[in-house]
């Protein structure tokens, strides 16, 4: 394990990497830390029944968990002598321009709405609302037509469901009238 | 040959009316969301698992079956369509396959990535009826420990050998089986990390997790980074091959198959080495290596027929012994389950007639992608300019929509949101998915599968190397289990042994590593001139590559820096 920080660094060999350091990653480190510590906590407060079942309950979250924070101190260590991430590239993705955070926050807050709405007004009110807030957010402009796409979408995919493939969606406060 | 009559009668199930019509709709839907940009196989598989829901199990499997080659088909038009690569497996498809359709070639390049798909398909089609059994039997004789055994060695495989960190691997892999652990332990009833929330008792749904980690976590992780220009669509009319094209594929399709199958079938293995090694066979083979670098109609031929050929020696290891090797393997495991079909060694005796029908209709999903695929190429190149913002929502839409339809409830909605974050997260510092994956997938049959062989030992540790025999009540050392646990240490220590070995045989090493990391580098800048260095040393870096295990860590290698530097220098 102690050469694995050697290997996890393959943008050095590109002419873009320079010598600064990702320090972001350091997050990373502070997540896998915390998580390991509540695993271990958690495994330790499990009992062991150890006549019919020897390992138990406790062993394998006790491992997850120390190796969680034995990750998280390796990764601290690598990412402090220039250990840089590489980014997931796509087809859609240009990794030169800088991270676009309020769309991403956009897009949460819609995606947090729906999960408040679904029930309360339906999928098809809170599927529009879930489709019309995203694309506003991504950057379109033609809210009429927005609108009427996601509609017809939420219709779509709740009628759809219901009828062709027998899996409901929630009507919520349009019960009777869909 | 007991399979051939299996098959026949798989056949017989797939081929009634209403399933050929789900997999007519399997492999047209799974194309058309599969050609979109920024959506790989695993994705479609895991935006499209809820369509599946409402049939009964043969049906949505037979549907599913149409979907993945539909997907997988739909991913290479798009990386040759579009002027940047999408998922690793359609990388080196994209190389020479965008050059041809920049080159105003996209119709023959279209035509020999569809035929030489459905060719490597029925092939590796094949070899999957006949090898699923074979694996089949092997896996039924596993106890618990040999079967803990190789299901740890899958974990280090897909963790230490693929991608480019082992350090990130397995720290995706720790937090996949963070995420498995989560619900009441079934053997002593106790709650884990459940933090006393009734919804997590019976563990967090293995679709949500697939769903979460590929839709919402890549969705928003492309909205961050949206290009404010779309990338360029090359227009295509009707795909097709003349004479001069068939003679130039049909050999590279062969030896594509031949590269992709294996890789495909072990742990591990992956498409992207396969494509890769094809692609630079192609090119030393071929009678026109001059093209390479230009639009070679070989370097697309090869390259995609080993892609396909790996993801159908994929369901090998899915099938006979329930291990995913691959993302979409892994969603596909996930289906499984949730249509409460237990995968495992098990599968072909218990669900030999759901298995077969499945095996069958990749077969007609085959056919049915190659009759199709070739007049509507012109349709899938029109979804390329699908307006982006819709593209994106569309994903988050149909991931709320799927996760939520899983068990009807409103909480899973916010464990997506979780794990999509937590997608995001690891795309931007560059931790791979698939080790999580397969983790939450493996992870919990691992345990139970340690815990029993311990069990049988009443606790004895040396319970997991072996059991005792019951007829001479003598303890046995499972050769298979100890194979197993020496493959992992290798594995492990291969940065190690690799380094020794260079201190050893320097300069052969260096010149190996040296020819692949020279290989790589001129064929993926395209100004570099073509041909370049292939004659000096062509020996060394096939011969290591092709035959032995330990391939991909050599090639893995090519990528830390210090010997890629000194290696440059000592070829110059």
């Amino acid at each position: 394990m102690s050469t694995a920080p050697s290997v996890a660094q393959p943008a050095a060999a590109g002419p873009a990497a320079g010598p600064r350091r990702d320090l972001a990653q350091v997050g990373v480190c502070a997540f896998l830390l915390v998580l390991g510590v509540v695993v271990t906590v958690q495994a330790l407060e499990l009992t062991n029944q150890t006549s019919i079942d020897p390992l138990g309950a406790r062993a394998v979250p006790l491992v997850v968990g120390i190796a969680l924070v034995v990750l998280a101190v390796v990764l601290l260590v690598a990412v402090l002598r220039g250990s840089r991430p590489e980014q997931e590239a796509g087809e859609d993705v240009d990794l030169q321009q800088r991270m676009d955070l309020r769309t991403v926050l956009l897009l949460v807050g819609v995606f947090a709405a729906n999960i408040a709405l679904i029930d309360l007004l339906g999928w098809v009110i809170s599927g529009s609302l879930l489709f019309y807030g995203s694309v506003i957010a991504l950057g379109s402009r033609h809210f009429v037509r927005d609108l009427a796409v996601a509609v017809v979408m939420a219709l779509v995919t709740f009628y759809g469901f219901a009828i062709g493939l027998g899996v409901g969606l929630p009507a919520g406060i349009l019960q009777g009238i869909l | 040959m007991e399979s051939f009559g299996f098959l026949l009668d798989g056949f017989v199930t797939a081929a009634t009316p209403l399933n050929l019509l789900l997999a007519l709709i399997g492999v047209v839907v799974g194309t058309a969301v599969g050609v979109l940009p920024g959506i790989g196989p695993a994705m479609t598989v895991a935006l499209l698992l809820p369509v599946t829901y409402g049939l009964e199990p043969t049906g949505a499997l037979i549907m599913l079956a149409g979907i993945f080659y539909g997907g997988m088909y739909g991913g290479s038009t798009t990386s040759i369509l579009l002027n940047t690569p999408g998922e690793s497996s359609s990388v080196v498809t994209a190389i020479e396959g965008n050059l041809m359709a920049k080159a105003g070639k996209a119709a023959p390049a279209l035509a020999t990535a569809a035929v030489g798909s459905f060719v490597a398909g029925t092939i590796g089609t094949l070899l999957l009826a006949f090898f699923a059994p074979v694996v089949t039997r092997f896996a039924v004789s596993l106890g618990a420990p040999e079967y803990f055994a190789v299901m740890l060695l899958s974990f280090i495989a897909v963790t230490a050998v693929l991608g480019t960190s082992r350090l990130r691997g397995f720290i995706s892999l720790a937090v996949g089986l963070t995420i498995g652990l989560v619900g009441i332990d079934s053997v002593s009833g106790q709650s884990r990390l459940t933090f006393g929330v009734p919804q997590l008792g019976d563990g967090i749904d293995v679709v949500v997790v697939a769903v979460g980690i590929f839709a919402v976590g890549e969705g928003l992780w492309v909205a961050a980074h949206l290009r404010r220009k779309a990338a360029e669509v090359v227009p295509v009319g009707r795909p097709g091959m003349s004479r001069e094209d068939w003679k130039r594929s049909w050999k590279p399709w062969l030896r594509g198959t031949a590269f992709g199958f294996p890789f495909g079938a072990v742990p591990a293995g992956g498409a992207e080495i396969p494509t890769f090694l094809s692609y630079i066979t192609e090119k030393r083979l071929s009678k026109h290596p001059e093209e390479f670098g230009k639009g070679a109609i070989e370097g697309v031929a090869g390259p995609e027929a080993a892609n396909n050929a790996s993801a159908a020696g994929t369901l090998v290891p899915m099938l006979s012994l329930g291990l995913p090797t691959n993302a979409t393997a892994a969603v596909m495991l996930a289906a499984l389950t949730s249509y409460g079909i237990q995968p495992g060694p098990l599968l072909l005796q218990r669900e030999s007639g759901l298995v077969w029908a499945l095996i069958a209709s990749l077969f007609i999903g085959n056919l049915l992608l190659l009759v199709l695929n070739l007049p509507l190429a012109p349709v899938w190149a029109r979804l390329l300019r699908l307006p982006r913002p819709y593209l994106y929502a569309g994903i988050l839409f149909f991931a709320s929509m799927g996760a939520y339809a899983v068990n009807g409830s409103s909480f899973d909605l916010i464990l997506l949101l979780g794990l999509g974050l937590l997608g995001f997260g690891m795309r931007r510092f560059g931790i791979p998915v698939l080790p999580l994956i397969v983790g939450v997938i493996l992870g919990p049959r691992v345990e139970q599968q340690g815990r029993r062989a311990l069990q049988l030992s009443s606790g004895d540790a040396k319970g997991l190397l072996g059991g005792v025999d019951v007829a001479t009540g003598e303890f046995v050392l499972s050769a298979i289990a100890i194979t197993a646990y020496a493959i992992i240490v290798v594995v492990l220590l291969w940065p190690l042994i690799f380094a020794l070995v260079r201190r050893v045989l320097p300069t052969r090493v260096e010149a190996a590593v040296g020819r692949l990391e020279e290989e790589l580098h001129t064929d993926l800048d395209l100004d570099a001139p073509p041909g370049g260095t292939d004659d000096r040393v062509p020996e060394p870096s096939l011969s290591r590559s092709s035959g032995s295990p330990d391939a991909p860590t050599g090639l893995d290698t090519t990528d830390s820096p210090d010997s890629s530097t000194t290696s440059k220098k000592e070829l110059r």
